[in-house]
């Protein structure tokens, strides 16, 4: 007990050491001593170029991998909780795709909307298209889910090609840019547009975070613990969505954190929600700063974050489903 | 808490699952539904639990009629151990029964120290202490009905339900859980109503027995009276014989 206590801690404060250290490396290295000047010294430290670069470059695109990690893995957490299945997150159900299709259409189309409007609209729309679309008569086996998550996935990937297609070329370079998931162009007005949606999504779920458990029970086992579930249920998916929009809007989609973050934190701190919850959105910030300082910093030019996050997270599915075996796929 | 239940039908996909049942249980009184297979007893557990809302005729609780409750007020009266599940994560013993207490808690809010006393009682009275943090699914048939038992009394329920509750146990685990549910009706004066596959069960351990029969109450009344090899063999179409040793009979079928 007193070793899983000390891990909780350092689950939930591993955004701090990353931290720290994300913001000194990079093409141009920031000792620590200078660091604790540029960001505490105060008056002094004003107009140089050091702090040109730790407070318009490189803190606010920490921030943004900060509240997109968390976004991203909090959502994941939740919808696996909501789908009873721990193979799934925003990507793999196509939310994703749903929250870039709209985001896509908004800037083509729609340039005077925040495009994070179009953007939870869709997430929301594609979540409850895959979830009726994979549940058969209360239940919702893993094969058949995946495969609504593929097909609503394919058919929003689609509907962003068709607009790339009939839009302009030069709406259609910033549309592509985005789109590769790349924290690349992250400044504090991103931080202030992707911040609001994800905190509007995170505190619900963090508040009902021990109806999760009864809810990942299954429908009727939940209702007769005195859960109104269709209600509940809908006000989780619509929190995950506004975070998943949130976080797709500025930063195009980023795969695979959502899955592989929560089931690190299981593994770690078993299945409670009460912790899962607020683990998985520390672990998935730490991760995705770490993943995106990585991206910035171990080449000349930079790799898209989502290349990273991808190459960790794909193995990491094979992995869970083979050790899962057929269970994983209980049809 | 009496339950009263008054011409209650339903059709299911065209089907008469249930005909005009009716029948009253009590509280202390542990009553036990016999029927064979497709009879409509889980259905009409259904019925009770609220889950199934489609049902005409009504279901009183102390007089209250059942549709009136909301879903939580239901869940603070009526608790439902369910036939054999399997949950998608391993939440440990304590946090299953802890779940018993989702009813009572605020609804933005966390169990709180006093959820956990009582959930510490449970482990206690049901002598589960030693799997308290051991994973829920890697326990036997036996220590999952008891973990369900547990997250129903967590509920402070004043009707359980059971639906076939030893139908996957073997036969000291089924004496286990029998015993233990007939004294729990006793001292909580609860209202216990089960189902159960072997008559002979229902003769050991029902105060009360109601048989079901095509959706319609075939008879109810103290188990002695109404199971007999008469309306057993009419239930289940078979002949049985009954054989007694003092006050104990035993019915069993002639093949």
């Amino acid at each position: 007990m007193k070793s899983r206590s000390l891990l909780v801690w350092a689950l939930a404060l591993a955004p701090i050491p990353v931290f720290f250290w994300a913001l000194q490396v990079g093409a141009f290295p920031v000792s620590l001593g200078d660091l604790g000047w540029v960001l505490f010294g105060g008056s002094q430290a004003t107009g140089t170029q050091l702090q040109a670069i730790v407070w318009q470059v490189r803190l606010p695109r920490l921030v943004l991998a900060f509240f997109i990690g968390l976004a991203l893995s909090l959502a994941g957490a939740t919808l696996q909780a909501v789908f009873r299945n721990p193979l799934v997150d925003a990507y793999i159900l196509g939310i994703s795709a749903g929250a870039a299709f709209g985001c896509a259409l908004s800037v083509a189309f729609f340039p005077s909307l925040p495009i994070q409007v179009g953007a939870f609209l869709f997430s929301l729309m594609a979540a409850f298209l895959t979830f009726s679309l994979a549940r058969t008569q209360g239940e919702m086996p893993t094969l058949s889910l995946i495969l609504a998550g593929v097909v609503v996935s394919a058919f929003f990937t689609a509907m962003v090609s068709l607009i790339k297609f009939l839009v302009d070329p030069h709406k259609l370079a910033s549309i592509v840019f985005w789109l590769m998931g790349s924290l690349s162009l992250a400044n504090w007005q991103a931080v202030a547009k992707a911040a609001p949606w994800i905190l509007l999504g995170a505190v619900p779920l963090w508040l009902g975070r021990w109806r999760l458990n009864a809810l990942s029970l299954g429908e009727t086992e939940a209702q007769s613990l005195g859960m109104e579930v269709g209600r509940e249920r809908g006000l989780f998916l619509l929190a995950a969505a506004l975070a998943v929009a949130g976080a797709v809007s500025v930063t195009g989609i980023i795969g695979w954190v959502g899955l592989m973050i929560p089931h690190i934190v299981r593994m770690l701190v078993g299945p409670d929600h009460r912790r899962v919850i607020p683990l998985s959105m520390t672990l998935g910030a730490a991760f995705l700063m770490f993943s995106d300082t990585l991206a910035r910093a171990s080449v000349a030019g930079e790799i898209p974050v989502g290349i990273i996050t991808t190459v960790c997270g794909a193995p990491f599915f094979v992995y869970l489903l083979k050790r899962g075996g057929q269970e994983s796929w209980k049809l | 808490m009496t339950v009263a239940v008054e011409g209650l039908s339903i059709r299911l996909n065209g089907q008469q699952v249930l005909d005009r049942v009716g029948f009253t249980a009590r509280a202390g009184v542990v009553t036990v539904l016999l029927g064979p297979n497709g009879s409509g007893k889980t259905t009409l557990f259904f019925c009770l639990s609220g889950l199934l809302k489609s049902c005409q005729g009504s279901i009183f609780l102390d007089g209250r009629p059942l549709r009136h409750l909301s879903r939580r007020e239901l869940a603070r009266l009526v608790a439902t151990v369910p036939q054999e599940h399997h949950p998608a994560f391993p939440y440990t013993v304590r946090d299953m029964i802890l779940l018993g207490r989702l009813p009572r808690v605020e609804f933005w809010s966390q169990p709180k120290a006093w959820d956990h006393e009582v959930v510490e009682n449970i482990l206690e009275l049901l002598h589960l202490r030693p799997f308290r943090d051991k994973p829920y699914t890697r326990l036997s048939g036996g220590e999952r009905q008891l973990v369900l038992i547990g997250r129903c009394l967590a509920q402070e329920p004043r009707i359980l339900l059971l639906d076939e509750p030893t139908s996957h146990l073997d036969i000291s685990n089924q004496a286990i859980v029998l015993n233990l549910i007939r004294n729990l009706a006793r001292q909580k004066n609860l209202t216990v109503l089960l189902t159960l596959h072997d008559p002979n069960l229902a003769l050991l351990f029902a105060d009360e027995a109601v048989l079901l029969a095509k959706g319609r109450v075939a008879a109810q009344g103290p188990p002695a009276e109404v199971i007999t090899p008469d309306t057993i063999g009419q239930l289940y179409g078979l002949k049985m014989g009954l054989m007694t040793n003092g006050t104990r009979r035993l019915l069993y079928p002639q093949l």
